[in-house]
């Protein structure tokens, strides 16, 4: 038992790794329909950025909120400048441009920073507390504290902000939402500006709990964090979350106690997926457009 | 006096194909005019010129000042709502938001009260206001969008086609509506519509395109009483 | 009728008439990188050209054909190695292994659409080397070698050729002829129509007495089977499988890439695609490890350092050539062709026809009055 629950908790300790990315790519999915494949290697260059401000001696929390703020600029910035004119040509086009900048944002963060791993500073002292059986570490309590407070934070955004209506509106129906006086533009160039700010964020939270920071460190989390998407259905936030979790614990507890699939573990988080998807096509808590025709 | 929207010599199309060939419309302060023509005059392509939803070539001038190579949210922040062919209503979202859209580039206080309004004159709305648009029927989609531009508190009004896929009885209501809405605020009004006889009730004046030309134009009377026009589009 | 669609085919033919002498004349070469870099290209463009069918005519995303690939490669190295075959009789069961695996990947695709469709062939390109690892190797590498000496030519070669490298080019290009060939006479078959009805209107297809699931699952069958041909070939030209987290990924994105820089939905797009990636590709590593010229021009010293070596630079420029070909390109090499070829036409006529007279002045007596 005791086995068990540590073995849930790490479950949940992974599970908020890919949630916190998935956030970001439903984030940007929901604003402009667009599947951002550079989303995790544009949270690598972050978290690259960040750990070069880290390297020049600056204190942490000063180096994350430089990086948040210069993620947020850039972020809109890719939007303006490489996305904006291919937005209108076919979604396979735009995949395939999100792909180029997955290529060179990667290359582009090893030529620019060196291909050596490199030490990362967490945010918080790491701890360790025993609660009976359960062993908590601080790393998965800080994941799910920013998780949290993101979630609240975008929530409120979407729901309660105007800034957020005009997100919803443009998400819904970019010519219609023009003809309102919407800048469509503008709101475009938002959201991804806030995706890259919360994939920035989950790699400076994430990384240094690994050996180091390096090109690939990105690179498994970005599949699980497509697959947790898909999982928990691409246009909801709190689905992002739940499949995150979902799929950490999944993967976690296969790991531990399915040994005849030892190897092949990922079998079992992928074709929970299809199981889902088969049942409910879009996601556990994505939304099927039905309409008056 | 200067009319409150005018165009002019306007050559407008999609990519190589040149829908209008040089069209001449004015809408004055108030007023209600009318677009008649068939399928593919160039009905709709005229009011998406004015919206510079389209590349335009010629003339149109709002208030004054020149609209040619605006965005359309520049357009819309001038004081023009355009409500395009389909409704173009934000399935996804709610009734209320739907309206609040409409208001988003209004930074006054009287956004809600402007709401109430609006509930006010299209009370199945207000039935419906926390319901997800898209699963509205089309004459319900139609009074939204309707409203949706009217929170802009616009200057002119462009509808495509209001009555398009409509229950006569709704479109009734929904012309009525239009016509108190001209009376009481002096809303200026650009209408197309296949319907003529619908139009000609509301409008003051119209126009008749065929082929991205204007072939008749006059009062409301005077196009009814025209014969081509009769024979044409009233089935007379 | 010199029409310019007909003149446009007889400009393809003969251009493709000169790749192919050209193609040919490697037969006899002894250049085994030069004589494996081509065959790369083509067998890639074979599995683009499976890919396209999947994802251009019939509009169903695959981000994991680099599984089918590997199905394919890994089929032929087993039996080759493990089990004594010759090369040959590999070829058909590797094909036909992709595609049955193809049609059941095809299933799920019946109900779950689009961008949740990618995603699940990105999670088949994600276990497959895991499935690979467990059941097929041993070694743990991800990688099964196959001797040379197992993969010569059979006895009927003749005997002017090589009968290692030269004999995997030449079964290349024979097949990659082949390929291309089956796909433009599918594509005009009615099953390439249904495709494409398929794609763009699901609902109306079926009033035409088109069975979506059937085309759907045809479809996955038959691009699986070109990716896996093409993974065959590659364990003859190569002569290993390799089946690890990063390749398999890697060649579905490739793959992807190819068929859209070369022009989805063309029979001729995944040709100049696979040509395309895989010659940019060498052409930059190439340059990573001398970076003393660039296309025959000498380039400067500071620039040469930085390059030395830096291997990454590939993923780099292949990104940002990616990302600038779009925006040009965005049909792909071969629409933009087509459009120059049509602009070019155009041209053409409008010097040779004079302008046509003018109607004469006056008021037409079909228009109406004017109030």
């Amino acid at each position: 038992m005791d086995l068990f629950l540590s073995q849930l908790m790490n479950g949940v300790g992974r599970g908020v790794i890919y949630a916190s990315l998935a956030l970001a790519l439903v984030l940007i999915f929901r604003t402009t329909g667009i599947l951002n494949f550079a989303q995790g290697e544009m949270a690598l260059f972050s978290t690259y950025v960040f750990w070069q401000f880290t390297d020049w001696g600056w204190p942490v929390w000063l180096a994350i909120l430089a990086t948040l703020v210069l993620s947020f600029l850039g972020g809109a910035a890719i939007e303006r400048v490489v996305i904006r004119p291919v937005e209108q040509s076919s979604p396979l086009v735009v995949v395939i441009v999100t792909i180029g900048l997955f290529l060179a944002f990667n290359a582009l963060a090893q030529l620019v920073f060196g291909t050596e791993a490199k030490a990362l500073p967490r945010a918080y002292p790491f701890e360790q507390w025993t609660l009976g059986p359960l062993t908590l570490e601080s790393d998965t309590v800080a994941l799910v504290v920013v998780l949290a407070v993101e979630c609240v934070v975008l929530w409120l955004l979407f729901q309660r902000t105007r800034l957020g209506l005009g997100l919803r509106a443009v998400a819904a129906d970019p010519d219609a939402s023009r003809l309102a006086g919407v800048p469509v533009g503008r709101m475009l160039m938002f959201g991804w500006a806030i995706a890259a700010a919360i994939g920035a964020l989950s790699g400076m939270l994430v990384v240094p709990t690994t050996p180091g920071l390096n090109a690939g460190s990105m690179q498994t989390i970005l599949v699980f964090a497509f697959a947790a998407a898909a999982l928990g259905g691409f246009d909801s936030l709190l689905g992002a979350v739940v499949g995150g979790l979902i799929l950490g614990v999944a993967n976690t507890m296969t790991i531990q106690y399915l040994n005849v699939l030892d190897g092949i573990e990922l079998v079992v988080p992928f074709g929970l997926i299809l199981g889902v998807l088969l049942v409910r096509p879009q996601g556990l808590f994505g939304s099927t457009r039905v309409e008056r025709v | 006096m200067a009319a409150l929207l005018e165009v002019r010599g306007l050559r407008a199309g999609y990519g190589a194909v040149r829908v209008l060939h040089g069209i001449d419309v004015t809408v004055d302060e108030g007023e209600v005019v009318v677009i008649l023509g068939a399928n593919g005059a160039g009905k709709t392509t005229t009011l998406r010129a004015v919206s510079q939803l389209v590349v335009t070539e010629g003339a149109v001038e709002f208030a004054g000042e020149s609209l040619v190579g605006c965005r359309p949210e520049q357009v819309a922040r001038a004081g023009i709502a355009h409500v395009p062919q389909g409704r173009g209503t934000l399935a996804d979202l709610t009734v209320e938001d739907n309206l609040r859209v409409g208001a988003y580039r209004r930074r006054d206080r009287e956004i809600d009260a402007d709401l109430d309004r609006w509930y006010g004159v299209f009370p199945r709305l207000a039935e419906r206001r926390s319901q997800r648009a898209g699963s509205m029927s089309g004459g319900e989609q139609q009074m939204l969008a309707i409203a949706r531009a009217l929170m802009s508190r616009p200057r002119l009004l462009l509808l495509d086609e209001p009555s398009l896929g409509l229950a006569p009885i709704i479109t009734a209501e929904l012309f009525s509506r239009l016509r108190e809405l001209n009376a009481a605020d002096g809303l200026a009004m650009l209408v197309v519509e296949q319907n003529a006889g619908l139009a000609l009730d509301l409008a003051a004046r119209g126009y008749v395109i065929e082929t991205g030309e204007i072939v008749a134009t006059g009062s409301a009377a005077e196009l009814r009483d025209n014969d081509d026009v009769r024979r044409a589009y009233l089935g007379v | 009728m010199r029409t310019r669609a007909s003149v446009g085919r007889w400009v393809t033919a003969v251009l493709l008439g000169f790749a192919f002498v050209y193609a040919c004349s490697l037969a006899t070469s002894d250049d085994i990188p030069r004589l494996q870099l081509v065959a790369q290209a083509l067998y890639f463009a074979v599995a683009a050209a499976g890919l396209n069918l999947l994802t251009g005519y019939n509009g169903q995303v695959s981000i994991g054909h680099g599984a089918f690939f590997g199905i394919g490669a890994f089929t032929s190295a087993i039996l080759i190695k493990d089990h004594g075959w010759e090369y040959l009789p590999t070829l058909p069961v590797a094909a036909v292994l992709a595609a049955v695996v193809g049609v059941l990947v095809g299933f799920p695709a019946l109900r779950v659409k689009g961008l949740y469709l990618a995603l699940v062939t990105l999670g088949l390109a994600t276990i497959f080397p895991d499935v690979i690892k467990r059941f097929f190797d041993e070694s743990g590498q991800g990688q099964v070698t196959v001797r040379s000496r197992l993969l010569r030519a059979p006895e009927w070669w003749p005997a002017g050729i090589g009968d290692r490298y030269q004999w995997a080019y030449v079964l290349t290009l024979v097949l990659t002829v082949v390929a291309f060939v089956i796909t433009a006479i599918v594509v005009r078959l009615r099953f390439g129509r249904a495709l494409v009805a398929v794609r763009d209107h699901e609902a109306a297809a079926t009033t035409l007495g088109i069975d979506p699931a059937r085309v759907k699952l045809g479809a996955f069958g038959l691009s699986a089977a070109y990716a896996g041909i093409a993974g065959s070939l590659s364990v003859l030209v190569l002569g290993n499988a390799e089946a690890n987290k990063a390749t398999t990924f890697n060649l579905s994105i490739l793959f992807l890439i190819a068929v859209v820089v070369g022009g989805t939905a063309t029979v001729l797009g995944p040709l100049v695609g696979g040509w395309f990636v895989v010659m940019l590709q060498d052409q930059v590593n190439t340059f990573a490890e001398r970076p003393d010229r660039l296309l025959g021009l000498p380039v400067p010293g500071p620039v040469e350092d930085f390059v030395r070596g830096k291997t990454v630079l590939t993923p780099a420029i292949f990104g940002i050539v990616l990302v600038v070909s779009m925006y040009l390109l965005p049909d792909g090499i071969v629409g933009a062709s087509r459009r120059g070829w049509n602009r070019a036409w155009a041209a053409a006529q409008r010097r040779r026809i004079p302008a046509p007279v003018p109607a004469s002045d006056g008021p037409d007596p079909q228009r109406k009055d004017r109030t």
